[in-house]
């Protein structure tokens, strides 16, 4: 932990195939996904994965800022995503880096492929992230708490987005990659999916993997997006059928 | 906006419930919203807290690391509290640069750790003039239902209590220690409404208020910070009840703030 102290690379995987976490090579690690945790956001909602926390909320459609960005025949769709100082083993300065902006950018992208902006002309739909604690795939849980937080605003799209990363660890295709094995592993594969047309909207990729892999990877990713997919619908499902029982805390 | 344009119906609403002595949400005068700290709700934070009163939400944490004394103080630690008011929280926060207001809050809640001297500062120093522990108190606001002076200073000094000095991966020591929290204060809000002045003020009765006023108290009867806010005024009538009142409710917050827990 920390940046004391040369890092040796862990043993990822058991000859059995076992990973450091305890996980088959196609499984997630815990979820859950809570609909509307705040009170004066438009849509809002915390997902806890494996040790990630992060809290999504929505605002809009509402007036452009800055107005210069409007445009006249659609929404658009902004999104900051921010971790907080204390998310990182060591302290992270508080405000925009280049990292937290080109994943706003992949994250506004992917949700504008989705969301019917073209019903709400001159207003900006704004969707921001806030990662309190973070484990490896915060943009993937970022996303899946912000697609529900939408979900929860009432903003019209095609569908939920689940998101998920998959990669190279050991030379095995693994599914939702922790902390070890995204800091050793041999390769990261986030991606975003809209299941109703089977089609991703967010893909990004690092390291080194083979085509034949990268094949069994997409096919991967794809299926823990629908497992992702099914807890976003329960959680929406848990929202809008009780009063208001939804709260940050187990 | 719409916040904007129900705040003067809503403004009249309030004021006038006051002065029959009721509140919106059918507290009294002298009640604060149900209160409740998770303490470790962040392990990445080497103390941290997640603290609500009513809906608002703040979330604080902790962090420790090896830095180097100012050259004024070389026998003492770093202390350095920031409050985050992220869009998130509220419709009208922007993301950019903080608004003076959001600078008010991390100041008032610094200024009653650092003058109640919750932390000794000189324990923080490795070797003097030379290596210290810095101490981060960052808050970050979640979500801003009115009074979050109060709740950053219950998540703020709920973390700090069960802090942990990582010495360990540091290399300064052999084991990590408790950081040690020698006093306990805690900001306690008030807002005039009319002739009324009323405790833990919700985000319409803020809009509404004609003055606020913090007081903050430590466990040895000492009062270690006060701010006034907002457009209006208090007598020293008005302020001495005042601190009375924030006594009462220091100690009571005192124990959730210790412990964790609800009230």
């Amino acid at each position: 932990m920390g940046s004391v102290g040369a890092k040796e690379v862990p043993v990822l995987l058991s000859p059995e195939g076992i990973r450091v976490d305890g996980r088959r090579l196609d499984e997630l690690r815990p979820l859950r996904v809570v609909a509307g945790p705040l009170h004066r956001a438009d849509g809002s909602a915390f997902v806890e994965w494996g040790a990630n926390k992060v809290m999504a909320a929505v605002y809009g459609p509402r007036e452009v800022h800055p107005r210069h960005l409007q445009q006249n025949n659609k929404a658009i769709v902004q999104c900051k995503y921010n971790m907080a100082a204390f998310s990182v083993d060591e302290r992270k300065r508080p405000g925009l880096d280049r990292r937290s902006q080109e994943i706003s950018k992949v994250i506004a992208e992917a949700f504008e492929s989705v969301i019917f902006a073209e019903e709400y002309p001159r207003t900006s739909i704004d969707v921001y992230i806030e990662v309190l604690q973070a484990n490896a795939g915060t943009r993937c849980a970022g996303l899946v708490a912000a697609s529900v937080a939408l979900a929860d605003a009432g903003i019209p799209m095609a569908d939920l987005v689940p998101a998920v990363a998959v990669g190279k660890v050991a030379g095995e295709i693994v599914l939702d990659l922790n902390k070890a094995e995204d800091n050793f592993g041999e390769a990261d594969l986030p991606m975003a999916l809209v299941p109703q047309s089977g089609r991703l909207v967010l893909l990004q990729m690092e390291g080194h993997m083979t085509r034949e892999e990268l094949s069994r990877a997409l096919d991967m990713g794809v299926k823990g997006c629908h497992v992702i997919y099914d807890k976003m619908k329960a959680a929406l499902r848990d929202r809008y059928s009780a009063a208001r029982p939804t709260e940050v805390a187990a | 906006m719409s916040e904007e344009i129900t705040a003067d119906i809503l403004t009249t609403h309030i004021l006038d419930l006051a002065a029959s002595g009721k509140r919106m949400d059918g507290r009294s005068a002298d009640q604060y919203r149900p209160v409740s700290v998770e303490i470790g709700f962040v392990t990445t934070a080497d103390g941290s807290a997640l603290a609500r009163i009513g809906d608002t939400t703040v979330l604080s944490g902790i962090k420790l690391e090896p830095g180097k004394p100012f050259p004024d103080t070389p026998n003492a630690g770093v202390l350095t509290t920031n409050a985050e008011l992220i869009p998130l929280s509220s419709p009208t926060f922007e993301p950019g640069p903080p608004q003076p207001w959001a600078i008010e809050v991390s100041r008032v809640v610094d200024r009653a750790i650092r003058a109640a001297e919750a932390i000794d500062l000189t324990k923080l120093c490795v070797t003097p003039g030379e290596k210290t522990w810095v101490c981060y108190v960052d808050i970050h606001v979640l979500d801003h239902s009115g009074n979050l002076i109060d709740a950053a200073m219950l998540a703020g000094i709920s973390a700090l209590h069960h802090a942990i000095l990582p010495s360990k991966r540091f290399g300064i020591g052999e084991a990590d220690t408790p950081l040690d929290v020698q006093h306990t204060p805690i900001e306690c809000t008030f807002v005039r409404l009319g002739d009324a002045i009323v405790v833990d003020p919700s985000f319409e009765e803020e809009r509404a208020a004609q003055g606020r006023l913090t007081v903050a108290t430590d466990e040895t009867g000492r009062v270690v910070a006060m701010q006034k806010g907002l457009v209006g005024a208090f007598s020293p009538d008005d302020i001495r009840a005042t601190v009375e009142r924030a006594f009462h409710h220091g100690d009571r917050l005192r124990t959730v703030a210790r412990k964790g827990g609800t009230l």
